[in-house]
């Protein structure tokens, strides 16, 4: 940046632009920060969109929830309701509940707004669980990102107390009987529980503070986490610089792609309206949490049928997938195992999904730092171990609609609650199987392909009468996007200086095996030239 | 372009060398093959038609800006939509209007832009990659050495590690100063109630009659028919002025009348009924869902939100789902009026089980 002889050589013909940019740069030193990110190669994939998505619904999420603490209070004081909705004129219900529906029926624009915030909440939570899976699934953890996976994980849970306390908000029906759930669940903690409950309530279930305690947590304490880590979590990727598949030209050592100023800013700021529009499509047509069907909170009714947002679903459905009886009294006490084992269930899996990164990094001992994304196939046993995660969280999932599910297809409730029971407990395995297996033959069809090229759909004729099909070899481009990829081996177990073998050794040795003894290598120089000569 | 690609090349391979140095590290059990492909370096570039044919190009700029014209649209239309379709009172179908056009306003004037921008980064923006060199995250030996050197510096200057007792005391004291704070957390509940007691009883007292929720009235055993059901609440608890929701959470009762023949009823509990006519709290003993769904003809009672199933005809026995305890039946009689009326409290605390309860 010659400022300094542009500023000497033709003071007086510069633009104002350029006068602008000078008096800022003079002040803030912004020019550093241009020059060196600028034009940084930003690398391109459809899947690297996921983050982005998350990123900007939150942003809707945001400037939505602002506006809506303009009319929302957070109060559960009694009053009759006089807005303009007819059926419930003159209902008792709090002034959080009042005021939601004001919001809905007596604000112009209000019902869209507030639809918006709701369905980009949904949006929200949604996008960053596919960005985790996107970023499990390609090794996008690996060194020097394993920390980065935690804030981003820390993010996934963060979002859903986020749904969760804005969920509970208006005060009607449905989010009444959700906090019931929630104050059941704590109450049922051994030890701790029954004061929680009461803490948490100032008072018995429901009390008058929830709603205002939850508020502050929902527009406040939360809010201001999720913004400084994603703060760091987005600076995290500057600093890495973004991950890339292998391709011609890319290298563990270099980080191609459009330059973030002009190509990176216009597809990415533009796909920010997209979604954002998107948003505001489904809000300005679809109705979502329609409170005023379900009237204020009230201990007495519920409705059958009631769902809770879709990413507390694992939640409510692993409470209603215990058997009968795992409950009993012992030491005098209340040991609620129909509530502890679907929360520690639950905490164990958010532990090993949090702590993966560092467990594979433990097993493979490479200390190397990683760039290259893996294409699933390449990495059999994790992507089985992500397929057997997933199928867990979505029998969990699927149970919390066990009851839609019986209605809607004509089955027993019972029969559905058992088909999940064993779709959580056995589904797993047999996912990690069939992944396995299906990465493991998808690999042997890349080598195939590279030792003996596509088969071209050309059938020839030979002067002997024999039918043959061309096979049409790849050319180096094709071939580097199979063959670049990293191949690890079971770990030999040796003895350390001391000429000891530990247990933790062994047990490393132990997963090592696991993950890493159906290895298909890939293909080599060698194997290509002896191929050829061997086949045609 | 095709230069910037050809220096990538360059780029690429002059580096290898000095960054197979630079990110030095452990394979651990990574296999590093001997005679494995060589990266072939960057494809030739390839244009797009809108780099080749001036008429393309033209059309892809005229879409542009044709799209951003109308975001523009869009934002008037939704500012006249709010003024063009006002809130009614009293008709949720001007709700419904005023909602939807405000809304597409706003995603036309949303996907104009978007749709807009990223056309035109996709046609008309010059289609070269940048290349980037990584450096280690962990920067040079020189940088690594230089913050280790602050660290013993700034240990050395203040004695951190060797006057062990201002240590240990002052990690001692920022230990326990957050402590008073979370104290005064314990404002967040009454200091003058127990749980546990308040858990244990419910408004329920001999002689309060049972009532219809959500009006009050009291019910009379005559009005009872067989296969009937009522929803029922403590006669006083609409006129309470505090703490109604609470009371209500607890004392919430579901009245059946069964065929005395269906009922079996344990010989210690042949009084609690009348005539066929039991109660049992509704409040589910799973996590408090009020048990709403009662199959006549089966008399089984369905909590909806984790479907747990009770036996009215056994107590309220647990027959499917995540509850363990039968749901709490309340003694009942009839008073000189014919009213339905408690005998006394629950005999046990209803709702979701908690830790002191036994």
């Amino acid at each position: 940046m010659s400022t300094a002889t542009t500023r000497s050589t033709t003071p007086a013909k510069r633009s104002f632009t350029a006068g602008a940019s000078e008096y800022i740069n003079d002040r803030t030193g912004l020019a550093v920060a241009i020059k060196g990110l600028g034009r940084k190669a930003f690398p391109d994939h459809w899947s690297f969109l996921l983050g982005e998505v998350a990123l900007f619904s939150f942003i809707v999420v945001l400037v939505s929830g602002t506006f809506l603490t303009f009319f929302f209070q957070a109060s559960m004081a009694e009053v009759h309701y006089e807005g303009s909705y007819v059926p419930l004129k003159g209902v008792e219900m709090s002034v959080a509940m009042a005021s939601t529906l004001d919001i809905s029926f007596d604000i112009r624009g209000g019902l869209f707004v507030r639809q918006m915030h709701h369905w980009a909440a949904l949006l929200f939570v949604a996008a960053i669980g596919l960005h985790m899976l996107r970023v499990f699934f390609t090794g996008a953890f690996r060194k020097p990102r394993e920390i980065n996976w935690v804030f981003g994980f820390t993010l996934f849970i963060l979002a859903m107390a986020e749904g969760f306390t804005g969920y509970s908000l208006p005060d009607d029906l449905l989010s009444g009987n959700g906090l019931r759930i929630i104050d059941g669940m704590v109450k049922g903690i051994p030890l701790i529980g029954t004061w929680t409950s009461f803490l948490i309530f100032g008072g018995e279930f429901p009390g008058t503070d929830i709603v205002g305690r939850l508020y502050t947590l929902h527009i406040l304490l939360l809010p201001a986490l999720v913004v400084a880590l994603i703060a760091v979590h987005v600076g995290y990727v500057f600093i890495h610089k973004h991950t890339q598949f292998a391709g011609p030209g890319r290298e563990p050592t270099n980080s191609v792609g459009p330059p973030i100023l002009p190509i990176y800013a216009a597809k990415a700021g533009g796909f920010l309206f997209l979604i954002w529009g998107v948003i505001a499509l489904i809000a300005a047509l679809f109705t979502i949490n329609p409170i005023w069907n379900y009237g204020p909170y009230d201990p007495s009714p519920v409705s059958a049928g009631t769902q809770p947002d879709w990413y507390i679903g694992f939640a409510d459905g692993a409470l209603r997938l215990i058997p009968p009886g795992w409950e009993f009294v012992w030491l005098d006490r209340t040991w609620s195992f129909n509530i502890l084992v679907p929360l520690i269930a639950i905490g164990i899996f958010i532990v090993l999904v949090l702590i993966y990164p560092f467990i594979e990094a433990w097993i493979k001992g490479d200390k190397r730092e990683h760039h290259i994304a893996d294409r699933p196939r390449n990495a059999p046993t994790r992507t089985a171990i992500g397929a057997a995660g997933v199928t867990f969280y979505a029998g969990l999932w699927a149970a919390a609609s066990s009851d839609i599910l019986a209605t809607h297809f004509s089955l027993t409730m019972e029969g559905v609650i058992h088909a999940l029971q064993a779709t959580v407990i056995v589904g797993p395995f047999i996912a990690y199987f069939i992944t396995k297996r299906v990465c493991l033959a998808l690999q042997k069809k890349d080598r195939e392909i590279v030792l003996h090229g596509y088969e071209s759909g050309r059938i020839v004729k030979l002067p002997g009468g024999e039918f043959i099909e061309v096979h049409q070899p790849l050319d180096e481009y094709e071939r580097w996007r199979l063959v670049s990829y990293e191949s690890y081996q079971p770990l030999m177990i040796r003895p350390n200086a001391r000429g000891k073998i530990t247990v933790g050794q062994r047990v490393r040795a132990g997963f090592s095996r696991w993950f890493f003894e159906d290895r298909i290598a890939p293909v080599s120089k060698g194997e290509l030239e002896s191929g050829h000569d061997g086949h045609h | 372009m095709a230069q910037d690609d050809h220096s990538g090349t360059e780029l690429a391979a002059a580096d290898s060398s000095l960054a197979a140095q630079e990110f030095a590290g452990s394979t651990g059990t990574a296999v590093i093959p001997h005679d494995a492909f060589e990266n072939p370096g960057f494809e030739p570039h390839r244009p797009r038609v809108t780099d080749e044919d001036a008429g393309r190009e033209k059309r892809a700029q005229r879409t542009v800006y044709t799209l951003f014209y109308l975001s523009i649209l869009g934002s008037v239309w939704a500012i006249a939509a709010y003024m063009l379709f006002p809130i009614e009172s009293n008709d949720v179908g001007a709700v419904r209007l005023n909602n939807m056009f405000i809304g597409l306003g706003v995603t036309l004037a949303l996907l104009g832009i978007g749709f807009g921008a990223v056309h035109w980064g996709k046609t008309l923006m010059t289609s070269a990659e940048s290349i980037d060199v990584r450096h280690p995250i962990g920067g040079s030996e020189a940088t690594q050495q230089g913050a280790v050197e602050v660290f013993r510096q700034a240990d050395e200057e203040s004695g951190f590690s060797r006057r062990t007792v201002i240590r240990n005391s002052l990690i001692g004291a920022l230990l326990v100063f957050p402590l008073p704070a979370v104290v005064l957390f314990r404002g967040l509940a009454p200091q003058d109630q127990i749980p546990v007691e308040l858990l244990s009883h419910t408004m329920w007292a001999k002689g309060t009659r049972l009532a219809l929720d959500p009006s009050g009235v009291p019910i009379r055993a005559a009005d009872v028919t067989i296969g009937s059901a009522f929803h029922v609440i403590p006669e006083g608890l609409v006129d309470l002025e505090h703490g109604r929701l609470e009371e209500k959470a607890k004392a919430a009762v579901l009245l059946m009348r069964l065929d005395p023949s269906e009922l079996n009823e344990a010989p210690d509990r042949e009084s609690w009924s009348y005539d066929g006519i039991v109660a049992y709290s509704k409040i589910c003993t799973h996590v408090g869902c009020p048990v709403a769904l009662y199959e006549q003809h089966t008399h089984h009672l369905l909590c909806p939100c984790h479907q747990s199933q009770f036996d009215v005809a056994n107590h309220c026995e647990v027959i499917f789902g995540p509850a363990k305890r039968p749901l709490p039946q309340l003694p009942i009689a009839v008073d000189d009026e014919g009213y339905l009326i408690a005998q006394s409290d629950f005999t046990e605390p209803v709702g979701p089980s908690f830790w002191e309860r036994h």
